[in-house]
């Protein structure tokens, strides 16, 4: 047996070690020092540490970028540039998370909050480099019941307490399904690393030759869909996304989400490299593509119909999200690297409109006096900032030109379309899909009409920090960045994603 | 500054609102009204240039060569092949002055909006870059791009300063245009990989031959969704609703300019793309835009609400304008792109003044309490007529030239539509002069409508004795575009040359 390297794994997880050591400062700075002071005090202490320790993190980061594709402990974790990036977008939610929670009454807990918040960090940045199966577990456990706590963060509000329990039993369940899936890959394939697992399933001979492969993708699959909440596995996300305090909405829909379809992306375009199926219309095969396609189909409609007729805003996103899920998983349909890039491009921009939208729901409401849509009535004459923002992340999220939004959904939309361009196969996933942006469009609009059309009775200005106005509309320009002029990102993932798609058929 | 510095100059403008502090009112006013202004010129001074050129090759060959002047073109994503190609020809020329003079006219009338000024002229000016974008986008993607710019900022300027159900009305509009643009999408998908996914380039596209059974379906597609927009008949019913609930200017500019980003578009794009799909599909075409036209006058004659008679009657315009296109032959497509140019001037004039000049003054447009309004504010009768003689296609104005060529063209077609389409011409006589009399003549009507709560007078000369007189802005205003009828109804060929030049390529096959 090969000694373990532990000084080049520590060097590989620099941005994780130095996360983890920042948690437990934060954890002791608020103990020893800072328990007395005022609440507000107190916050921006911890949280400033924390946006400190995130930035620190982004160091170890940049030294690995532009280098050699590394494999640690035997290919559970890698490290290449796409790896990478993700993990400094992960930095760059969690950052915005932090700065919006500093302006949050997350309760007397202030060292937890923040420790538990860059735990969750860490989980996900592991999910980002894992490529095995019980790292990957493992990463998933630590993110999940990072969020878990974070939820039940509002001690006094009974709707907290409730999204968490609900969120933990949904997620504790999931974990379930999910281990037993991955049980059974392991049983049929005798390995754990992605790229084993795709060899080894060559010589199955596939789904029809092997029932117990069949149930394994079957059980990870759903497993996977109650982490991004697609339809029928999607109960727990609107009353989590209501009852936890708004920045944790923002994490879960965000952060936690960006590393799950990531991870997912891999797991499917490496490890299942030869089980896709097929999902052409009049030609279906089993396989995970078609099995994505008949969840993004649900998650569509469902998303889209339900969010229709929400009267809480944080619902509505939730709502929204499932339905975004939806347009995600056509990409993943596709299976091509087109379809890839297409899918890292749109978490991208989803996860910056979405962190986006809460963030400006955190600061509003908690000085509007509830996120209810009524709250927001007149809200473009008491904040005309944050609401011009919150106006260009709802729309992005509607998939309106040109903001990211626009573009990323189109390229989802063509990646499949390409898949099958001679006779349009997918056609009719884009088609549903396009036709359900247009439904989803109205409840948008409801929402930017509370802000922007009706009046409120309340007339008072609202004053936000300097700081969460700079961060929100540097999230803002960002969204409208990648749509207008999306090239650099778009290379930039181009020559990325050859990593993870490797394996893939096409 | 070529003509796409109209775009930026109306963005620039936009940018320069949101800066200023939404207290100081008037200054936004100006700073828009310099913006529109500043467009409008830089587009006026490539018109003339191109309208020269276009008669010096015409007489040089005999016929243009190629209509097009390239402007810019740069890639822009190069994942999808799109480009950032911007450039304008002899159809386009006209639309892009007719926004021009609708934006500075539209301001002009906006004059006296006093809530939320600051946002109204953001939307406002917003909407107008979208609407210049789309009529120099020579690639579909970028054509998408704009054309939805121009969707969203129509939303908050009906809902926001709109009136009668105006929430409704805009919610209606924009889920109409944002259904049309989904069918757009899905054709524009299809088209980009039936044509080997290279390029999204309109000109380019256009020399891929697309195999015609893909061409019959995805015809329709971007046909009927920019036709939407069009009001193409049964799409049509967002817009007799978005216009009578948007305030003033958002109807001059949806009934003037934005209803022609739907024919336009589906001239550019579904038209010079799939020659096969449009041969096979003409002649639903025609009929559909003969329904609408009839019914749209049809319906306009027994309107009661002053409005609804303008929103219908713009129906029954935009068909002929569907009609003259799809008679694919030179008279009938230089009098569609021209009919598209006439009405966008004479919907301004209407919906001004309807909305600014009667509207906002008594507070009603019910025709039954309305009356003797030539005494009071004569100028407002003066402009009615105008537009309503131009409207009803009287010789002299440019209504007359656009519609008399659509039906020319539409008899070639085939006699039928001819006559059917002209039933609508004694439609549009009665409803333009039934309005008149009932708004502006019919001084001693009774004034039992004025018993809830205005301050109807019995017997002191009809129900509105004395209103606010008009004031300058709204006759600058009104005068311009009057002015223009006329130029245009006079002197054809200022338009006319290029247009016919251009129609000719694109009948020769031609992008």
């Amino acid at each position: 047996m090969t000694p373990v390297p532990y000084f080049d794994v520590l060097k590989g997880l620099g941005a994780e070690v130095i996360l983890t050591l920042t948690a437990l400062v934060a954890l002791t700075l608020d103990l020893a020092s800072v328990r007395r002071a005022e609440m507000s005090v107190r916050s921006r202490t911890i949280g400033t540490t924390a946006v400190v320790g995130l930035l620190a993190s982004t160091l170890p980061l940049w030294q690995q970028l532009n280098g050699p594709r590394m494999v640690l402990l035997g290919g559970t974790l890698a490290m290449d540039d796409l790896i990478i990036f993700f993990k400094l977008v992960i930095v760059a939610l969690a950052v915005i998370t932090v700065l919006i929670s500093m302006d949050f009454d997350v309760g007397r807990h202030v060292g937890e909050y923040y420790a538990v918040l860059l735990f969750g960090a860490v989980g996900m940045m592991l999910l980002i480099s894992a490529e095995e199966l019980i790292t990957i577990f493992v990463a998933l456990e630590l993110t999940s019941v990072s969020l878990y706590i974070l939820t039940a963060f509002h001690k006094g509000e009974l709707r907290s307490q409730e999204a968490a329990v609900k969120y933990f039993m949904f997620g504790a369940i999931s974990s379930a399904f999910l281990l037993f899936g991955l049980s059974y890959v392991f049983g049929v394939t005798g390995a754990t690393g992605l790229q084993a697992i795709q060899d080894a399933v060559k010589n199955t001979g596939g789904l029809a030759m092997s029932p117990l492969l069949a149930t394994g993708l079957l059980f990870t699959i759903v497993g996977f869909g109650f982490k991004v909440a697609v339809v029928p596995f999607h109960l727990w996300a609107p009353d989590a996304y209501e009852g936890a305090p708004t920045p944790v909405t923002a994490y879960i829909a965000t952060g936690s989400k960006v590393a799950s379809f990531f991870i997912l992306l891999k797991v499917l375009f490496i490890g299942f490299a030869g089980l896709q199926g097929s999902a052409f219309w009049g030609n279906f095969a089993s396989g995970w593509t078609m099995l994505l396609a008949v969840t993004a189909t649900l998650s569509m409609i469902l998303g889209n119909c339900a969010a229709i007729v929400q009267h809480n805003v944080k619902r509505l996103l939730a709502y929204s999200s499932i339905a975004q899920a939806g347009y995600i998983f056509i990409g993943l349909v596709a299976a091509t690297k087109m379809g890839a890039n297409s899918v890292l491009f749109y978490i991208i921009v989803y996860a910056l409109a979405n962190l986006g939208a809460f963030g400006v729901v955190a600061a509003l409401s908690s000085r509007a006096g509830g996120d209810e849509m009524q709250n927001f009535d007149g809200m473009a004459r008491r904040a005309p900032f944050l609401s011009l923002l919150m106006l260009i992340f709802v729309l992005s999220l509607a998939g309106i030109p040109p903001l990211g939004g626009f573009f990323g959904k189109f390229y989802l939309f063509a990646s499949a379309v390409q898949r099958d361009a001679q006779h349009f196969g997918l056609l009719w996933l884009v088609i549903l899909g396009i036709v359900m942006s247009a439904v989803s469009l109205y409840y948008y609009l409801i929402l930017l009409k509370h802000i922007y059309v009706i009046d409120g009775s309340d007339q008072s200005p609202i004053i936000t920090p300097t700081y969460l106005n700079v961060a929100l509309g540097l999230v803002a320009l960002a969204v409208v960045a990648l749509g207008v002029y999306p090239k650099p990102i778009l290379e930039l993932l181009n020559n990325f994603s050859y990593s993870v798609i490797a394996g893939l058929v096409r | 500054m070529q003509v796409d510095w109209t775009i930026y100059l109306t963005l620039l403008g936009m940018g320069l609102i949101l800066l200023l502090p939404r207290e100081s009112k008037t200054l936004i006013r100006w700073v828009a009204l310099l913006t529109g202004v500043a467009a409008l010129l830089v587009a006026l001074k490539d018109y003339f240039n191109y309208n020269a050129w276009v008669n010096a090759q015409i007489s040089a060959h005999g016929a243009l060569q190629d209509g097009f002047v390239q402007i810019v073109n740069v890639p822009w994503i190069p994942a999808i092949n799109t480009n950032y190609h911007l450039a304008v020809d002899g159809i386009s020329f006209p639309l892009i002055v007719l926004n021009g003079f609708v934006c500075v006219t539209g301001i002009l009338f906006s004059w006296n909006v006093e809530t939320r000024v600051k946002e109204f002229f953001a939307f406002f000016l917003t909407l107008i870059a979208g609407v210049y974008g789309v009529f120099m986008a020579m690639d579909l993607f970028l054509l998408f791009v704009f054309y939805e710019l121009a969707i969203i900022p129509k939303y908050f300027v009906i809902a926001i300063w709109g009136s009668t159900r105006k929430e409704y009305g805009a919610m209606k509009l924009v889920l109409y245009s944002f259904m049309g643009s989904a069918l757009v999408f899905i054709g524009m998908l299809a088209v980009y990989f039936s044509a080997g996914g290279q390029t999204f380039d309109i000109l380019e596209l256009a020399k891929h031959p697309i195999a015609p059974n893909v061409q019959v379906w995805v015809f329709p597609l971007i046909f009927v969704g920019f036709g939407v927009l069009a009001g193409m008949w049964p799409f049509h019913t967002w817009a007799p609703t978005g216009h009578v609930a948007a305030p003033t200017a958002a109807s001059m500019l949806l009934a003037g300019v934005v209803m022609k980003l739907g024919s336009y578009g589906c001239f550019r794009a579904a038209m010079l793309l799939f020659p096969q799909g449009l041969e096979h599909w003409k002649w639903w075409i025609a009929w559909l835009a003969v329904v609408g036209i009839v019914y749209g006058a049809a319906v306009a004659l027994v309107q009661k609400d002053f409005k609804f008679i303008i929103g219908y009657s713009s129906v029954s315009h935009m068909g002929f304008v569907l009609l003259g296109l799809a008679t694919l032959n030179l008279i009938g497509m230089s009098g569609a792109i021209l009919q598209m140019f006439s009405h966008g001037i004479v919907a301004s004039l209407l919906f001004a003044v309807v909305g600014r000049m009667v509207y906002d003054r008594t507070h009603t447009r019910q025709l039954d309490k309305l009356g003797g309004l030539a005494k009071v504010i004569p100028f407002a009768c003066v402009t009615f007529v105008v537009a309503g003689a131009a409207s009803m296609g009287m010789p002299g104005f440019s209504g007359f030239v656009a519609e008399y060529q659509i039906l020319v063209g539409a008899f070639h077609m085939h006699p039928l539509l001819a006559l059917a389409a002209g039933l609508s011409i004694p439609l549009t006589v009665a409803y333009i002069l039934n309005a008149n009399d009932k708004v502006f003549m019919e001084q001693d009507q009774p004034a039992d409508g004025g018993g809830h709560g205005h301050d109807h007078k019995p017997g002191s000369g009809g129900p509105h004795p004395s209103l606010p007189p008009i004031t300058l802005p709204e006759r600058v205003a009104a005068i311009i575009l009057m002015a223009l009828l006329v130029i245009v109804g006079v002197y054809p060929s200022i338009m006319l040359n290029m247009i016919k030049a251009n129609v000719q390529l694109f009948l020769r096959g031609a992008p």
